[in-house]
């Protein structure tokens, strides 16, 4: 080195400060990679510590309170599970069939090309926009806030991430095993019923629980769709209390009690949306083990 | 299947089982076809429900209600402006903070993180990015704000007290919640977005190149600059749009920290409003045909920038994924 840096001076102190330069941009790299991370564990620290702290056997029991009062959050957590269930009933079905079309019937047609596009957008879009056009459809002709209304909104939430997963995982089935199938006689539908859909199921599954783990948490479509609901209420043509929403409402509010029923909410929707999120990736490794 | 008793010909039960597995297939078919079409229709029937719910704001106020900057329910006089302008500089705020981390994150993720922790990291960072945003908004209201307004904001606003221009954007009193509370927490909450999308772009460069350019003697820096960011320029740029998208659209992240003010202030540091905050906040109490149309007539002019901005990024990324094909 010494020999080389005497006799070619120029290019060895270039070289030093391409590596140094090279040295302070990486460490740079990692000094955001610690900021990144440190923020998001600052976080999820936060959220555990102040959920737990005030969560309690009450909270699965009693009803959301009045101000200034304590209680739980029983008919929140069943509304949400009530609005979520509905939500994917409604929007699994046209989510799976129009990928099942996009994969098999028209693969690489152009309306194929057109929905997916549409399809991606819609995967993106604000979601408080999605309400608003609920709130056109279905609450003003109706005249009054519903859960029907909510799990609508939902729904349509629901139906572009299946859509997408639905496609991407038909196209992954190898072809062989379709000409196989109709090799044996089998018409086209009954190929993708008993062949495609089978060789893709656990990717199919990973794609459902991901968009349920995508819906749990929404608030904005529900705010004026579902409303809120004080009470238990198992009627879907009435306002229906939901997680997010009494999150919304009792974070913003001045009471004690309700911030830290907002804060343990806050923590059941975080635990429900990463195990479902990780029971999905557990469930999409197997299948790329296979 | 048919009622008499008599034993059908076998040729007959052929010709039947035939004729319903064709049957069979064509209505699967259209049933498929049909749902397809209809994804379609919901995007057609959004666009349509917005126009026409925003119909009487803007016969009212015309092409005024983009740059009029009025908000008030009494005399019902409304116009977008101060909603569209904090809607694009908290975006901005999240993008400007959020571009350079995700991309150092994704550069580490990459090229110099160790082989075992690259995939619990990225793990993790997916998992982060799924997290509900109304999480992002009460830590920042509870947490990130009081600790904005007691430690951050007055030293800020100290600091700049005699700098021209810089003394009008970060000046006084500190409120904890305003503009540029919201964009930092904007920023913290697409950074999962911009990295994971950013890792997966920079691992669709082949190996082989990178060899070639270390082999020829390219620092690390180097390499990404030459080789990994040409290569990839278009996908990042498509991944970063995607997630100015996810920032403008956002509700809950916002809501909590904005402050609500229906005003343009010079200082980042004070109150203002977003397009999907006001949604939120208002829409429920709005009283009044012309109240609620102004609210979804926000919402058509923020439905028409993030539709613009994310066929933007998706056009780009599609062109990544056709290289990454080939």
């Amino acid at each position: 080195m010494a020999a080389v840096q005497s006799s070619r001076p120029l290019a060895a102190r270039l070289q030093a400060t391409r590596k140094t330069r090279s040295g302070i941009i990486m460490v740079l790299c990692i000094v955001a990679a610690a900021l990144g991370l440190i923020a998001l564990a600052l976080i999820l620290g936060a959220l555990l510590w102040s959920g737990f702290s005030s969560l309690s056997p009450a909270v699965f029991t009693q009803m959301t309170p009045p101000p200034g009062s304590s209680g739980g959050l029983l008919n929140a957590i069943f509304g949400s599970l009530v609005m979520t269930s509905f939500g994917v009933l409604l929007g699994a079905p046209l989510g799976l069939f129009a990928g099942t079309y996009m994969a098999e019937y028209g693969h690489g047609s152009k309306l194929t090309l057109v929905v997916r596009f549409i399809n991606d957008i819609l995967l993106s879009a604000p979601s408080i926009v999605i309400g608003l056009f609920v709130y056109e459809i279905a609450v003003v002709p109706l005249g009054h806030f519903s859960a029907l209304a909510g799990s609508l909104a939902l729904a349509l939430l629901v139906v572009p991430v299946v859509v997408r997963t639905t496609e991407d995982m038909l196209n992954l089935v190898p072809g062989p095993l379709r000409e196989a199938a109709s090799a044996l006689g089998l018409p086209r539908w009954l190929v993708i019923r008993f062949v495609a859909y089978k060789a893709a199921r656990a990717g199919l599954i990973t794609g459902l629980l991901l968009a349920v783990a995508r819906v749990s948490g929404e608030t904005a479509p529900l705010l004026f769709t579902a409303l809120n609901n004080q009470f238990w209420s198992t009627d879907l043509n009435k306002p229906m209390a939901s997680l997010p929403v009494v999150i919304f409402q009792f974070a913003m509010s001045p009471y004690k009690e309700w911030q830290q029923l907002a804060w343990v909410g806050a923590l059941l929707i975080t635990l429900a949306v990463l195990a479902l999120s990780i029971t999905a990736r557990i469930l999409g490794a197997q299948r790329t083990s296979q | 299947m048919s009622t008499d008793a008599k034993p059908a010909p076998r040729d007959d039960l052929r010709d039947r089982v035939l004729r319903g597995f064709a049957l069979g297939d064509k209505s699967f078919r259209i049933v498929t076809q049909t749902c397809a079409v209809t994804v379609l229709l919901l995007l057609g029937g959004v666009i349509v429900s917005l126009v026409e719910g925003a119909a009487p704001a803007l016969r009212q106020f015309g092409f005024g209600f983009l740059t009029s900057s009025a908000w008030n329910p009494v005399t019902e006089n409304f116009g977008a402006a101060p909603a569209i302008y904090g809607t694009l500089v908290t975006s901005f705020i999240a993008l400007a903070i959020a571009v350079p981390i995700g991309l150092g994150i994704a550069v580490f993720l990459t090229e110099l993180c160790p082989y075992a922790l690259r995939r619990p990291i990225g793990i993790a960072v997916e998992l982060l990015a799924g997290i509900p945003s109304i999480i992002y908004g009460i830590w920042g209201m509870f947490i990130l704000a009081p600790f904005l307004q007691e430690h951050v904001q007055p030293a800020i606003i100290a600091a700049f007290a005699n700098v021209p221009y810089l003394n009008q954007i970060f000046s006084g009193p500190p409120y904890g919640i305003g503009i540029a509370t919201a964009g930092l927490i904007l920023a913290i909450m697409i950074l999962p977005l911009i990295s994971s999308i950013s890792r997966d772009v920079f691992n669709t460069v082949p190996p082989v190149l990178k060899e070639a350019a270390f082999g020829i003697g390219c620092t690390r820096w180097e390499v990404v600059r030459r080789i990994v960011a040409p290569y990839t320029g278009v996908g990042l740029v498509g991944g970063i749009m995607l997630a100015l998208g996810r920032a403008l659209g956002e509700t809950m992240a916002v809501t909590f920290v904005i402050g609500n003010a229906h005003k343009i202030m010079p200082s980042i540091l004070g109150p203002g409003t977003t397009i999907s905050a006001t949604i939120a906040n208002e829409f429920t109490e709005a009283d009044g045909k012309l109240y609620t149309s102004s609210l979804v007539a926000l919402g058509l002019v923020l439905f028409v920038i993030t539709f613009i901005v994310l066929s933007v990024s998706r056009l780009l990324l599609m062109r990544i994924e056709q290289k990454g094909a080939r």
